[in-house]
């Protein structure tokens, strides 16, 4: 059985040192997400680091692609590369570019401009259901980028399509990129928007391990609905200084804050 | 155009299973031949162009070789961003199709005109750009789409243009080929998209002693086909339904001028171009007033 909490704690540490030793932003979103990577790659979906392109892998999608710095973690810490690599995270000439890149093993597409995977997940559940096939797709988005139309669009035809094979994650961590989320466009309730939409919903702390393990088994009905788990999380959760707050978003972490967090981690 | 695109679509999909076709709530008695014969390999996926553009990088990357089809602006302008980042990034195996080119739609206003998609697709890595010039072309160019992998940009006109190419009806194309209509005197005439039929006409009716050279592709055009041409004219006319800034004849004086400066023509012919004035126009019109009205004619002057 892995330890998941491990697993999370590493997915933070290995965040923190790239974006540290990178001087670059968006910290908080990685940390934001840890705990969901860290259950679902370890707990839950269906992929072999060996071979990462078996057609029969499930799909997992990340939509907040300036989160990166999380899932090559959840990434390298599951064999796709050795972990020696992340060191080459923003450096000139690598393929760890500060938004997911798809030429890197287990990423199945680039993101960084926002509402972008979804629609691309629609296409992907869309093909495993005419192929009747059996894999499942991932989709993890954030929840500033709710505000674009593109997701909505998919959000509307997806339960038409029947996609039961697609479940939607979202980390709502509650702070978009110039506020927070209720006084830029307030989502309450999101959970009822979904509904609205005929999606299949579920909420869940997105830090609670055992919650997120059992969210992840209760939502794959073959029921004709999409799902969607609503992840209520804390923006740089796991580092005191850096919870619920917008800075973090931006800032990367000097020396003495490095250090801290990394101590701060390996104290949980 | 749209007919001959449909029909060779249906003719492709009977012996590639791979092919898929998804619509934007357009395409009423166009369409439903495909979706009948294949309702697998179908999808309106309603008035969502961005998410239409999606949904086919999806099946692309599941091995589809994915149609998208609207009317002009809807799949190409409405959503850019989805064509350069989700279908020309990932270098994916999606056709983008979109019907009334140009001023095709000339009653319905410059909200259905097409006049500035190609100077913005022409700009994206991994795109070719195509613009038939006739059913024939229409028909060869659906074919050549389908059997190169990633992704492709086909403008066609509307339904009801005449073949041009009588003598060629089951063409195959090249990548950036050119074609030669007609090979009189020492002037050309470049043609791309539906103006093809309009320029043999005016050519041939008023007895002009000019070629004609159609190009179905605007991206990427062979460099070599091209040199051989501008050595061999004193002077060239472009005719496009664009917009004159970053369109077809852009694209040839781009052409011309790479070609001279890496010396591969040993002289340069004058072109002139016949495009849309950077100009909207807000009127009620046909497609030929509107041509008229943006200066999409030629005169027997310019031959002279």
């Amino acid at each position: 059985m892995i330890n998941t909490i491990e697993v999370a704690k590493e997915i933070r540490r290995l965040s923190l040192k790239m974006v540290y030793e990178a001087r670059a932003s968006h910290i908080a979103g990685a940390l934001s997400m840890a705990d969901i990577l860290a259950v679902l790659y370890s707990d839950f979906i269906k992929i072999d680091h060996a071979i990462p392109d078996n057609p029969d892998r499930d799909r997992f999608l990340l939509s907040k692609g300036h989160a990166c710095t999380g899932l090559y973690a959840i990434l390298a810490i599951k064999g796709f590369f050795p972990i020696d690599e992340l060191s080459n995270y923003g450096k000139d000439g690598s393929l760890f570019i500060s938004h997911t890149n798809h030429l890197i093993p287990g990423v199945e597409i680039s993101a960084g401009s926002l509402g972008h995977a979804l629609p691309v997940s629609c296409g992907l559940a869309l093909a495993a259901k005419r192929k009747k096939a059996g894999w499942k797709t991932f989709c993890l988005i954030s929840d500033g980028e709710l505000d674009e139309g593109s997701n909505w669009e998919s959000i509307l035809l997806a339960p038409q399509l029947k996609l039961d094979n697609l479940t939607l994650i979202v980390d709502y961590n509650k702070i978009q990129s110039l506020g927070f989320v209720k006084d830029v466009i307030d989502l309450n309730s999101l959970n009822e928007k979904f509904k609205a939409f005929r999606w299949e919903t579920f909420e869940v702390d997105g830090h609670d391990h055992e919650a997120l393990k059992r969210v992840f088994k209760n939502s794959q009905d073959q029921n004709n609905k999409p799902k969607v788990i609503i992840a209520h999380t804390i923006k740089g959760k796991g580092i005191s200084f850096m919870e619920d707050k917008l800075l973090w978003h931006y800032k990367s972490p000097t020396k003495d804050q490095f250090y801290s967090a990394i101590n701060e981690i390996n104290n949980l | 155009m749209r007919t001959a695109f449909i029909t060779q679509l249906i003719e492709e999909a009977k012996i590639n299973e791979k092919i898929f076709l998804l619509v934007g709530d357009l395409g009423f008695s166009v369409v439903e031949p495909y979706s009948e014969l294949f309702p697998d390999r179908y999808l309106n996926v309603g008035i969502a162009e961005q998410n239409m553009a999606g949904i086919a990088s999806g099946l692309a990357m599941e091995g589809y070789c994915v149609f998208i089809y609207s009317i002009g602006n809807f799949p190409t302008l409405r959503c850019m961003e989805q064509i350069r980042y989700d279908i020309c990034y990932h270098n994916l195996n999606v056709k983008i199709v979109a019907v009334g080119g140009g001023f095709a739609y000339g009653p319905l206003g410059p909200s259905h005109h097409a006049t500035e998609e190609i100077g913005m697709l022409r700009t994206i890595p991994n795109l070719v750009v195509s613009a038939p010039g006739d059913p024939v072309e229409a028909k060869a160019v659906t074919t050549f789409a389908v059997n190169m992998a990633g992704p492709f940009y086909i403008r066609i006109g509307k339904a009801g243009e005449p073949i041009v190419h009588k003598e060629k009806i089951d063409m195959k194309l090249s990548l950036g080929e050119i074609l030669k209509v007609r090979n009189s005197g020492d002037t050309a005439v470049f043609s791309t998209g539906a103006m093809l039929k309009y320029v043999v006409d005016f050519v041939e009716q008023n007895n002009i002693s000019a070629s004609i050279f159609s190009f179905p592709f605007i991206k990427p055009i062979n460099k070599k086909s091209l040199a051989d041409i501008f050595n061999s004219y004193k002077r060239i006319i472009t005719i496009e339904e664009h917009q004159a800034q970053g369109g077809f004849g852009s694209a040839i004086l781009e052409i011309l001028n790479d070609l001279k400066e890496e010396k591969m023509i040993s002289q340069q012919p004058s072109v002139k171009r016949l495009a849309i004035p950077d100009k909207f126009y807000s009127v009620a019109g046909s497609q030929n007033y509107l041509r008229s009205l943006a200066g999409l004619e030629l005169h027997k002057e310019f031959f002279i």
